[in-house]
């Protein structure tokens, strides 16, 4: 008996054995294996960059973030590109273009010593090509009303006409394309220069489909190939010698790294793993006050709005009296001074300072007296049976800044306290908001708009009464009327007397919504080391230009 | 035997948690391109949602997704739409498996030698201390742990990388970040397997039979302790392979755990269900390993 | 007199308990904290209006950022308002997320185990098969779904809409149905084992020869059998609830502005860790006491545990 126990003890030791000693090695070489597969072997890149959020994709036709925006730049070109100076419309493939008397044709002529970076020429079937896939519905681009501007592309963007050929695009010749417009758009230069207006590679993307960014190699049009681009760890770009001004392209290989945390981002600059920030969502607010008198902390004006949004469907936030009074009890100041602290300006109007050929109009000033008196006129003197509302927000997971919810206090307070009145504060992630906003299921939320061009149209326009950017309900044909005669107006001086009329009836008649503040851009880099740069009010910056001085 | 009838099973387990996962997503509202700017027409945002099914009834969509995944095709992300899933897979899951490896390691090169010493020093001051900082361990949350560490390491000492995943000198806080919590649950397990071990009837038999206690301690107890720990390891080790969200947002880390939040949060349909699966193959593969291994560990386990 | 052998096992538990001297500590602090967290809305009530200003929770201030000083014991935040107010009043939301999670996990889970384990069989096969499908789902998946659809879905139900005191606490009841649900499956297990083993004894089988009835049987002889289990398995759970919500305050989906829990103060406090400037403060305080708190409730359990678990006796 005891000799047989001992036998099974003395197996079952051994094989204990066997088996943690092979679970070890097992472990070992696993992890080596892992390790040594992990360690990048690579150059280092000449200039690295902290973009904000990871790309969603980098089609030129289907993107829409700004982050997506600043990659696909140094991917792909169209026939104007933007000075990075002052961000105006500058020859890109192009080398020039002519505009009829009337404003309504446009003829752009191509370079033609253009070609792909993996060879081929660059003509004028590629530039029709493109633009009419961004417009083609199968393709699906968000950003194709941007072209509705253009002959019959709205009709064959929402599948009216089926055929192509009657959109106002054409190819004159291998180097001419000529653009119909359905009448004079001053800024119509300005859209070219977009991504949605790039050249991209035909047979690549009709041998690969949706997939088409992913080929190796990927022909692109603009200063910078492709690498690689590995999702939530960075895109890297090297310099493309077959662009046409690849002479003046300063760097030889980009990282782009997508940050989504403003405390990360400091941490990577601070530690010398990054050149420059540029995003302004990766600043923590609460350090401005330190960080804005560093020299490598540079910040300007930026065509962007932060404002508040009422849902004039429910009460009682249908009274334009009400939505005054709001208004006016809100002190942006406060706001500007102790929650953002970049030196933003405050706002009463909507457009932001600096757009080109516009001065706004005075909107709604800080003035809780009148706010108390409106109030009380519109049937809630001092708050008394005004129905408890919710100010809705989005969330931001992990490290990101909680401005929203900051400011959701703020105002919280400045209600409560200047008129009596209880708001509640509701929280979602953005989806839901986003969902809750278009489905107008909100009593008032926060809201805030970047420009997509420098033009007051941008802002304006978002307002019209059919408009998909509304999500306010609102509607009003006087305002949508000026708009629209604005827009064929030729004369920049009666378009903007039209625009300030129709900003009047939008942040001081009407208000369906307040605006808080213009967004400042904020980017940091050090001056001495990193060239190519420049402030401009777009926050465009051409990756062919940025150059790390040694 | 059992084990491939086992096999046989999971595969109508797997089929059952896609087709939860899928609903689930379905559920929530908004979509996956809804997006800031609305689209220029209702139209196109139409078309949008037919190139991806996404207007047909969800049954039938499950059913598409099926069928796809018959040929090994996980299908494209909604979210991130220039990149198939299975590319962010063997992209992002490499990189995750290192980091719950490293963390795996750290937690069991931790806490078995500090439950294995806490144990043998019952009721003694080393006990005390030993066991104050396991459960300290277990208690600290990693969103806490991480910056700390950061700050330390990084910031003040500038011993170490601040984030990112490049080089091995990355490759040492996040793992320690996230493998102390286990490190801790690990020590109390062992220290609690041991005690138990100690009045198991071999450990009995073994002190009658003179055996010094040193090496009682080492070679008999120690096996016996080391089961509840194995036990453990399988789920463990599958949530440190998917990666842990926090660890990975805070150190920038390209894992797998960041899409499993985002993906949710970006109503990502095919993305979702694709890493629901991959979570539950890994965690039925391990516990299938762990069970493998319980019966080379006691003889005395088996199975019918 | 003393005898052991005479007491009753809850009698001869508590003697046990009693000598483990961390345990005794954690419950006494426990005691104490939830003594003061209770009465400081009490406080605030009879405070003088001075001290109501210093110390309202939601009250903004100009003294944005100020260190702890005699006015505000733990500090401000970017808002001006006082930290020691704020911890207090997030303690309250915490502890109760975490005891109720805790509670609605207890519920579920000894229910579904209680059941599968006595039922046994084909109940007991498809009741754990069913757990084994939940578990492995990941859980974050089932959280955010549930917030945004069973949230959204019923603040806008009639029912909600109508009381100020249900818009405010539906994230709280939320959170905690919530957080109870993904908790209670390890609970089942547990519960189903010891089930499954009692089910076997000879008293069960007398009753059983008795003619009682099953959930009679579950009443009065199971459940209170596996009791310590339970007890003990609920203190170390409500640590992992409060850990869980910190977790979702990170991401974004916990207690909504303006109030504050653990989680949200940790996940506020965090994020000021920079290589600048660091308000220290908003990182101690409620780091501190919350890991205070979480080591309490887990010395507590394992001192539970250890009381009544009669194969760990020295």
């Amino acid at each position: 008996m005891a000799a047989d126990t001992g036998r099974q003890t003395s197996k079952i030791r051994n094989r204990r054995v066997c088996i943690a000693r092979i679970w070890s090695v097992c472990l070992v070489l696993v992890s080596s294996f892992f390790i040594s597969g992990c360690i990048r072997s690579e150059a280092p890149a000449d200039v690295t960059i902290l973009n904000g959020a990871e790309p969603q994709s980098l089609d030129p036709a289907i993107l829409t973030g700004q982050a997506d925006m600043r990659v696909a730049i140094g991917l792909f070109e169209g026939v104007l590109r933007l000075d990075p100076k002052t961000a105006r419309p500058i020859p890109g493939l192009a080398e020039g273009w002519d505009v009829s008397p009337d404003g309504k044709t446009y003829t752009f002529h191509l370079r033609t010593n253009l070609v792909w970076s993996t060879g081929g020429p660059i003509l004028a079937d590629d530039v029709v090509y493109s633009w009419m896939r961004m417009l083609d519905p199968s393709t699906a681009s968000e950003y194709a009303g941007l072209f509705y501007y253009i002959t019959n592309a709205e009709a064959f963007n929402t599948g009216t006409i089926k055929d192509s050929s009657l959109v106002g695009i054409r190819k004159l010749d291998p180097y001419t394309v000529q653009v119909k417009l359905n009448h004079a758009t001053p800024f119509f230069v300005d859209i070219c220069a977009l991504p949605l207006a790039y050249v991209v590679p035909r047979q690549t993307i009709e041998k690969y489909g949706d997939r088409w960014l992913m080929a190796k190699p990927l022909p692109s049009s603009g200063p910078f190939e492709l690498v690689y681009w590995h999702l939530n760890d960075k895109v890297r770009l090297k310099k493309n010698p077959l662009y046409w001004d690849a002479a003046n392209t300063k760097s030889d290989i980009i990282d782009i790294l997508p940050v989504g945390s403003a405390s990360v981002a400091l941490n990577l600059y601070e530690h010398g793993e990054a050149d420059v920030v540029w995003d302004a969502q990766l600043i923590p607010s609460e350090l401005l006050d330190v960080l804005l008198k560093r020299p490598d902390f540079h910040t300007f004006n930026y065509l962007g709005t932060y404002f508040v949004r009422f849902n004039v469907t429910r009460k009682p936030f249908d009274d334009p009296r009400v939505r005054q009074a709001l208004a006016l009890a809100i002190d942006k100041k406060r706001i500007v001074e102790r929650i953002t602290r970049g030196g933003e300006e405050t706002a009463s109007y909507f457009v932001p300072d600096g757009t080109a050929d516009y001065t706004s109009p005075d909107g709604l000033e800080y003035n809780p007296g009148l706010a108390r008196k409106l109030l009380a006129e519109a049937g809630y003197p001092g708050g008394k049976g005004f129905p408890r509302f919710t100010y809705l927000f989005n969330a931001s997971a992990g490290g990101g800044s909680k401005i929203h919810e900051k400011i959701g206090i703020e105002l919280q307070q400045m209600w409560h306290d200047q008129l009596g009145i209880n708001m509640d504060l509701h929280q979602v992630e953005w989806t839901a908001y986003l969902d809750a906003l278009t489905q107008l299921n909100y009593d008032v939320a926060r809201s805030s708009w970047i420009g997509d061009y420098d033009d007051a149209n941008t802002f304006l326009g978002c307002f019209l009464s059919n408009d998909g950017n509304n999500r306010t309900g609102w509607k009003d044909p006087q305002y949508d009327s000026l708009i629209q005669q604005a827009n064929i107006e030729v004369d920049l001086k009666k378009r903007e007397q039209l625009f300030q009329q129709a900003e009047t009836i939008l942040v001081r008649d009407q208000a369906p919504i307040v605006p808080l503040y213009f967004y400042r851009g904020i980017n940091y880099f050090d001056t001495n080391k990193i060239q190519g740069i420049y402030p401009n009010i777009l926050d465009d910056h051409p990756l062919l230009s940025i150059v790390k001085v040694k | 035997m059992y084990f491939v009838r086992r096999l046989i099973f999971e595969i109508p387990l797997l089929l059952l948690i896609s087709a939860l996962a899928f609903t689930l997503m379905h559920l929530a509202p908004g979509g996956p391109f809804d997006s800031e700017r609305a689209p220029a027409s209702p139209e196109i945002e139409r078309n949008l949602h037919a190139k991806y099914h996404l207007n047909d009834p969800v049954w039938k969509q499950y059913l598409d997704y099926l069928g796809n995944l018959a040929h090994g095709d996980f299908g494209a992300s909604l979210k991130y739409r220039d990149h198939s899933i299975n590319d962010i897979i063997t992209q992002a899951l490499p990189v995750s498996a290192t980091l719950g490896f490293l963390a795996f390691g750290f937690a069991m090169g931790v806490g078995l030698p500090l439950g294995f010493f806490t144990a043998a020093k019952r009721g003694r001051w080393e006990d005390f201390a030993g066991s104050f900082l396991a459960v300290l361990a277990v208690c600290i949350p990693a969103l806490v742990v991480a910056p700390l560490l950061i700050l330390i390491f990084s910031i003040k000492l500038r011993l170490l990388p601040v984030a990112l995943w490049e080089t091995p000198w990355h490759m040492i806080l996040p793992p320690i970040a996230l493998g102390l919590f286990f490190a801790g649950k690990i020590a109390r397990l062992m220290r609690e397997g041991m005690l138990n071990a100690m009045q198991s009837e071999f450990v009995v038999a073994a002190r009658a039979k003179g055996i010094p206690e040193n090496r009682l301690l080492l070679k008999h107890a120690v096996r016996i302790a080391i089961l509840p720990v194995v036990s453990y390891s399988g789920p463990m080790l599958a949530d440190l392979l998917t990666g842990s969200f926090v660890i990975e947002n805070i150190f920038q880390i390209p894992g797998i755990g960041v899409f499993f939040v985002n993906s949710t949060e970006n109503r990502d349909y095919t993305l979702v269900v694709g890493l629901s699966l991959l979570y539950a193959i890994l965690l039925i593969g391990l516990n299938l390993v762990v069970d493998l291994a319980y019966t080379w560990l006691d003889p005395r386990v088996k199975y019918e | 007199m003393n005898d052991p052998q005479h007491l009753s096992p809850a009698r001869r538990a508590w003697l046990r308990f009693k000598k483990n001297r961390p345990a005794v500590a954690s419950a006494w602090f426990l005691a104490v904290l939830l003594i003061i967290v209770l009465s400081w809305p009490l406080v605030l009530k009879v405070a003088g209006a001075h001290f109501l200003q210093a110390h309202d929770p939601d009250l903004l201030s100009d003294a944005q950022f100020s260190p702890p000083d005699a006015t505000h014991w733990f500090g401000t935040d970017v808002h001006g308002r006082d930290l020691f107010s704020r911890i207090m009043f997030g303690a309250q939301i915490s502890l109760l997320v975490g005891v109720v999670g805790a509670i609605v996990s207890l519920v579920i889970g000894v229910a579904w185990g209680a059941i599968a384990g006595y039922a046994g069989g084909r109940t007991d096969a498809v009741l754990m098969r069913i757990v084994d499908v939940l578990y492995s789902l990941p859980t974050i998946i089932f959280v955010i779904v549930l917030f945004t659809t069973v949230g959204e879905s019923a603040r806008q139900s009639a029912f909600v809409k109508h009381s100020p005191f249900l818009i405010n606490s539906l994230q709280i009841i939320l959170l905690f149905t919530g957080l109870g649900a993904v908790s209670w499956l390890t609970m089942a297990r547990i519960v189903r084992g010891q089930v499954l083993s009692l089910r076997s004894r000879a008293f069960v089988e007398a009753s059983q020869a008795l003619g009682a009835r099953p959930h009679w049987i579950l009443a009065r002889h199971i459940i209170p059998n596996i009791l310590g289990v339970v007890i003990t398995y609920l203190a170390l759970t409500v640590p992992a609830i409060i850990l869980y919500e910190s977790f979702l305050s990170f991401l974004g989906l916990g207690i909504q502005p303006p109030m504050a829990s653990w989680g949200t103060l940790m996940a506020e406090g965090v994020s000021q860790i920079n290589p600048i400037r660091i308000y220290w403060w908003l990182i101690v305080f409620p780091g501190g006491i919350l890991v205070a708190t979480l080591l309490a409730l887990n010395f507590l359990g394992d001192g539970l545990r250890d009381a009544w678990d009669v194969k760990n006796r020295n």
